[in-house]
């Protein structure tokens, strides 16, 4: 299971950011969803981000269209955007709930989606209205193996 | 992925394929990826790290290992090389060559000196341009220019059925396409350093728009003063076996601060200098007048006309005409092709052509069209992105100051 065991050390390396690596970096206890954002949850509530895959694809990040608290988001329904130097992206919601929170600092620093995608660059805090949604997310190792089939494509 | 832009074709797709009916989206986008064409240096591109992606019918570098920002602001301040050998080469040849191009484009080729060149457009029958071309008069008997990658094949047929039609009346033009060579673009501050090194020939006599040909690292090159990035630089026209040679003398004699740079920061590049992208800024329906480049129409073209749409295109010079490309700066997120401009009511008064966030200068630009009457600097507009209006203000161009290296 080398997928396992290299996943499992990912974690540590979350604060290495060179571009072209052969594999972007997971966070074994996020879920994933099929358009490149993860979701960690803590009982009730779950802080949403983009992967670091997708952030590597996008390049450098300029820009980052936040919803406001209070909004109502659906699971594979788009909140907001990311904007790179060369790309836009919608940003899909992995969960549904309600947005608590969203990540002011992303206003003046965009990059930290960049730097830090799994930590000081989340997105958005939803209160979980659907707990179940979350199976049908993938693991670590499942989007990680999702990924390379992605980029072998191209 | 939403909003527009040439990469759009290239870039990586994941995130809508994600979305969508991936089959069929994957079909559409990467059918032809077999049948891309190669450049000569395509084995280097993907030793250096370059992201290839289908372009124009070609596999091209959109960057390397380095970031596009990174890469576009390295172009300025030491150097970029580009591959754009995916451009369209094309020398006529004949006694007639000039009075020929000059039925198709509105510059005043008779009036350029042999070894000289411009920006031109050729129009169709409307006055709306077919391309944007950078043509040389080498001398009174040869003309070389460049047409871009994507309207090759539209190039061609016209330049081609008018060629047919015009030898028949007893003109004597011929063509030949140079397939047989490579281009490379090296741009940026260290370009003429650099490229000294490589030739006899002293550059610093070469100035913009001017044309040479000489050896250049042991190879018989066209040599342009000329570029695409708003910095002093080069378009080099170098025999294909000899384009990695070349690529390889020019990183190395720079000692590794020029760097392979890819459409993307090509493309950055390019609107910071406030520079047409033929099929964004440009296309069938818009005239050289409304696009801005009204000084590339000679003043003897102005007064005798004689190229296609000649009417329409002079009818705009002396009225003015009713849309204008302008520049814009905007807060908030980028603006990118096909974004609505409104006037401060909030009417609908143009639309963004190509924008983005300037590397160099921190902050989102764009150009697109606006009805005349709203194209003075300073005029206050709104942009919508995503349904949201957005404040933003006509700017004029350049953008980044341009480089260009003239006689002081």
């Amino acid at each position: 299971m080398a997928l396992r065991v290299w996943a499992s050390k990912s974690a540590s390396y979350l604060k290495i950011s060179t571009f072209n690596r052969p594999f972007a970096t997971v966070v074994k206890y996020l879920r994933y969803a099929d358009s490149h954002e993860w979701v960690k949850v803590e009982g009730s509530s779950a802080t949403v981000g983009i992967t670091d895959h997708a952030q590597d694809h996008l390049g450098d990040v300029v820009y980052v269209e936040l919803p406001e608290i209070g909004t109502a988001v659906t699971q594979g329904d788009s909140f907001g955007a990311v904007e790179s130097v060369k790309a836009t992206s919608d940003i899909n919601s992995p969960v549904s709930g309600k947005v608590v929170e969203v990540n002011e600092e992303l206003n003046d620093s965009p990059a930290l989606v960049n730097s830090s995608p799994y930590e000081k660059g989340w997105i958005i805090k939803v209160e979980l209205s659907k707990n179940d949604e979350l199976k049908s997310l993938m693991d670590s190792d499942s989007y990680s193996k999702f990924c390379d089939e992605e980029d072998a494509k191209h | 992925m939403r909003g527009a832009g040439f990469w759009q074709l290239g870039q990586s797709i994941t995130r809508r394929l994600a979305q969508a009916d991936k089959k069929s989206v994957a079909r559409r986008c990467y059918a032809t990826e077999a049948d891309l064409k190669k450049t000569a240096l395509f084995d280097f591109h993907v030793a250096h790290g370059g992201k290839m992606v289908p372009f124009a019918g070609w596999s091209m570098p959109i960057q390397y290992k380095d970031s596009i920002m990174d890469s576009t602001l390295n172009c300025r301040e030491n150097g970029s090389l580009f591959d754009v050998a995916h451009m369209c080469g094309l020398s006529l040849k004949g006694k007639d060559s000039i009075s020929f191009l000059e039925k198709l484009v509105i510059a005043d080729v008779a009036g350029l000196a042999p070894g000289t060149g411009t920006l031109t457009v050729f129009t169709n029958e409307k006055g709306g341009a077919i391309d944007d071309s950078v043509i040389t008069k080498v001398t009174d008997d040869h003309i070389y220019l460049v047409v871009n990658a994507g309207c090759r094949d539209k190039d061609l047929a016209h330049i081609g059925e008018h060629m047919e039609a015009f030898k028949s009346k007893g003109g004597d033009v011929s063509w030949h396409i140079h397939d047989e060579r490579s281009l490379l673009a090296l741009q940026g501050p260290l370009a003429a350093p650099v490229l000294q090194h490589l030739t006899k020939e002293d550059l610093s006599k070469l100035y913009f728009g001017e044309f040479q040909i000489l050896d250049i690292n042991g190879a018989r090159c066209f040599l342009t003063r000329t570029g695409y990035t708003g910095e002093d630089g080069f378009e080099i026209s170098v025999p294909s076996e000899n384009a990695v040679d070349l690529a390889k003398a020019i990183l190395e004699k720079s000692e590794g601060k020029v760097r392979l740079t890819g459409l993307g920061a090509r493309d950055s590049l390019r609107l910071e200098a406030g520079l047409c992208l033929y099929g964004n800024d440009m296309e069938q329906h818009i005239t050289p007048v409304e696009a801005g480049l009204t000084w590339a129409i000679g003043k003897r073209r102005r007064a005798e006309g004689g190229f296609l749409g000649a009417e329409v295109i002079l009818k705009q010079i002396a009225d003015g005409p009713t849309i204008r490309r302008v520049g814009l700066f905007s807060p908030g997120p980028p603006a990118r092709g096909h974004s609505e401009i409104q006037n401060e009511k909030g009417e609908n008064i143009g639309e963004v052509t190509s924008g983005g966030f300037s590397p160099c200068l921190k902050k989102n630009i764009a150009m697109g069209y606006v009805k005349s009457g709203n194209h003075k600097a300073g005029t206050k507009v709104k942009i919508v992105v995503r349904g949201k209006a957005y404040e933003g203000a006509v700017t004029k161009m350049p953008f980044v100051a341009t480089k260009y290296y003239k006689p002081s």
